[in-house]
């Protein structure tokens, strides 16, 4: 049996009838009713070079989703008289704690898309106390884990969760020896070393490693370079492709000296959300979100959306703009997010990890998607992918 | 020629004797058209792109069907499959109610967060309501005086006056709203919620919530079970909703509302229609491309019918 917030619906069946159409309760009633201001901070690093031009990274990435979840959220509020504002700033790295301390004298719900060592020097700013901070663009699974914050939930999946996802399915093809190439980032190498964790966390072989070093440009010499760097990598049923900024491993696909399915950064990518994924009504979110930036949503607009969505979808459930209240009911069991992937999202209660399912796919098309059957959990099979509460060294969210 | 007469005569008699459940095809845009005596498809009939929701006309002389990714409702002569012509019917129309004065349809346009009101016989847009995100669920009250669309992403049951056309209550529902029905005389609304995995009873007079029923089922986690379709007996005694991915229909006592038996059907299980005394219940199986017909009485799956791909709504022609 369920836990149900029964009470609360019927008091809010109660509150949301009006006599009119909703378009005069706006005029009315626009300065009562209850208020909720975001803030959407982008501090991220430049992208990094690389050698193909073909996928510039947007210049609304992540944003476009957070703007998306605030007309969603807004689209409800006008029954309920709730209404939504979203300031989006955007900085160089060096400024982000200078943003974020004005971002929080204005509102404690504050977005962020930041590398892991200044979401931390963000998290711990005196003015951050008892804020709301999403993190919704570092995936590394320290912040999930020892250095996690009682102030800092993810919406972004976690390179374990990624990695989890990915094992699940080798597991069930049974494709159970891999070889690894590396890039030399430490996006790259956080990856592969999650994916690492993770071979061994779902028995499977972790055969031999390679990390990239070639610097040839690839787009004139995949085929001879490739061929040569992968021979080295002994037998293997997969092969498995560390490069988070898709630098190289665009030229490994069909350049290996074996014939091999190439997974991981290419090829079958575990990845939170694609343009790919339509099924659950996500045909729907990505045509909205189409009609709004003009592109395809990615990983990173879809944990933006599922912030600001997390905050709508408390503000609606416990009818209140009140942090401590919209912090309780989205930290608890009874918290439900229809995230268009099939299953209610809710948040991991010892490190405020954002449980999801993780589709695993390619260019084309979803080829699977995780936890996938069989992967049983005593509590929810989403908490087969990433760290679950025995693996977190989290303590932050204790005592709560 | 004689023989060629025959055939005409057949083509023509066979569907006034027999009833038949139509069923749409979301991805292969078409109608597969079951025999109820013989539980076989005898007509495939194409339509427009992405069929979902379907409904025939009181005198069952035409029948309406959502071709949502052609932006329009499509009226058929059910005799020959021929398209008569399209109704406007605002952007991808996904599920629909025909008003018990046979006139007015009420239109989900799930892009759009708009429930669109058309008059059939005009062929003109009476209404264009504002809703919430993805409208869905479309259902009329017996007496018509109340149309009802859910929205998916908003998570309410907008009332409807249908004098007015406009809201008069909107009200919270567990996520991810799927489906509306009246029943009880148009006392009670059901509401069914996929992603909250509940069925939630209102009263119409207060829109105020009288009951929520969940489920569970040995073996599927509770997250796999999601709530969509829903329909009555005759005697209003029992629902069966349509469980999605957890391949079953629940038997529900509409009385105390508690759930009485799971029926095992085929793969994320949409909707369904009786026949016309209801002893039989056909499911349309999203996944599995088939439809799952159901003895009533027995409360036992009796056959399989292979249909097409993602089979979504049905609907009787008596």
């Amino acid at each position: 049996m369920r836990l149900r917030l029964r009470i609360w619906l019927v008091l809010l069946a109660g509150l949301v009838q009006f006599g009119a159409p909703p378009q005069a309760v706006a005029q009315t009633s626009a300065k009562e009713g209850l208020h909720l201001a975001v803030t959407y901070l982008s501090a991220r690093p430049a992208p990094p070079p690389t050698l193909s031009n073909l996928d510039p990274v947007p210049e609304d990435l992540g944003r476009a989703g957070a703007e998306l979840a605030r007309a969603d959220n807004a689209t409800t509020g006008r029954f309920l008289n709730h209404h939504y504002a979203l300031e989006t700033v955007t900085v160089s790295p060096e400024n982000g704690v200078e943003a974020a301390r004005s971002a929080l004298a204005m509102s404690p719900y504050l977005i962020i898309d930041a590398a892991p060592d200044l979401l931390l020097q963000i998290a711990d700013l005196p003015e951050a106390k008892g804020a709301m901070l999403f993190n919704v663009g570092a995936p590394d699974p320290a912040l999930r884990s020892a250095q996690c914050r009682s102030n800092l939930l993810h919406t972004a999946a976690s390179y374990a969760m990624r990695a989890d996802a990915l094992s699940q399915f080798l597991a069930s093809k049974r494709w159970g020896k891999t070889a690894l190439i590396a890039g030399p980032a430490p996006q790259d190498q956080a990856f592969a070393a999650a994916i690492a964790a993770s071979l061994a966390k779902f028995g499977l072989r972790a055969g031999k490693r390679a990390d990239w070093s070639a610097d040839a440009d690839m787009r004139r010499t995949a085929s001879q370079e490739v061929p040569l760097f992968t021979q080295a990598l002994g037998d293997h049923d997969v092969l498995i492709v560390a490069d988070e900024a898709n630098d190289f491993a665009r030229y490994v696909v069909y350049n290996t000296w074996l014939a091999r399915p190439v997974a991981g950064s290419v090829g079958l990518r575990p990845a939170a959300w694609g343009r790919v994924v339509e099924q659950w009504g996500a045909a729907q979110l990505q045509s909205r979100f189409r009609d709004l930036a003009g592109r395809d949503m990615q990983p990173r607009d879809y944990a933006a959306w599922a912030a600001m969505r997390s905050l709508g979808e408390a503000m609606t459930r416990v009818n209140s703009a009140e942090i401590e209240t919209l912090r309780a009911y989205i930290l608890s069991d009874t918290f439900e997010l229809a995230g268009f992937k099939g299953r209610p999202l809710s948040y991991r209660a010892w490190n405020g990890q954002l449980r999801q399912p993780i589709p695993l796919l390619h260019d084309d098309a979803v080829v699977a998607n995780a936890p996938l059957d069989g992967f049983l959990h005593q509590n929810n099979e989403l908490d087969s992918l990433g760290l679950d509460r025995p693996e977190s060294a989290c303590t932050a969210f204790e005592g709560e | 020629m004689h023989l060629r007469f025959a055939m005409i005569a057949c083509l023509f008699a066979a569907p006034l004797s027999a009833e038949e459940i139509w069923v749409t095809n979301e991805k292969d845009d078409t109608v597969s058209v079951i025999d109820v005596a013989s539980l076989e498809v005898i007509r495939t009939i194409a339509t427009g792109e992405r069929p979902r929701g379907i409904t025939f006309s009181h005198d069952y002389s035409r029948v309406y069907i959502c071709a949502s990714d052609s932006d329009t409702v499509q009226v058929m002569d059910p005799n020959t499959g021929e398209i008569l012509h399209d109704l406007p019917s605002g952007e991808d129309p996904e599920q629909f109610v025909l008003h018990p004065d046979d006139r007015h349809l009420y239109i989900a346009n799930e892009d759009d967060a708009i429930t669109t009101v058309v008059d059939v016989v005009e062929r003109r847009v009476v209404a264009q309501i504002d809703v919430g995100i993805e409208p869905e669920g479309m259902a009329v009250s017996p007496d018509g005086k109340i149309a009802i669309t859910t929205s998916e992403t908003t998570n309410m049951a907008h009332w409807i006056d249908t004098e007015t056309q406009s809201l008069f209550a909107n009200t919270l529902v567990d996520s991810r709203p799927r489906h509306a029905e009246f029943t009880k005389e148009g006392t009670e609304l059901w509401v069914s919620a996929e992603i909250g995995g509940t069925v939630s009873v209102f009263s119409v007079s207060d829109q105020a919530e009288l009951a929520k029923m969940s489920f569970a089922i040995t073996g599927i986690h509770e997250d796999r079970i999601q709530p969509v379709g829903f329909e009555f007996t005759e005697d209003e005694k029992t629902a069966f909703v349509a469980l999605g991915p957890a391949n079953h229909l629940a038997v529900v006592n509409a009385q105390t509302y508690e759930v009485e038996d799971y029926i095992l059907v085929g793969r994320r299980v949409w909707h369904m229609a009786f026949n016309s005394d209801k002893s039989l219940l056909f499911t349309t199986n999203g996944v599995s491309g088939d439809v799952t017909v159901v003895d009533v009485a027995k409360r036992k799956a009796i056959k399989t019918i292979k249909v097409g791909r993602f089979p979504w709504g049905a609907a009787l022609r008596p």
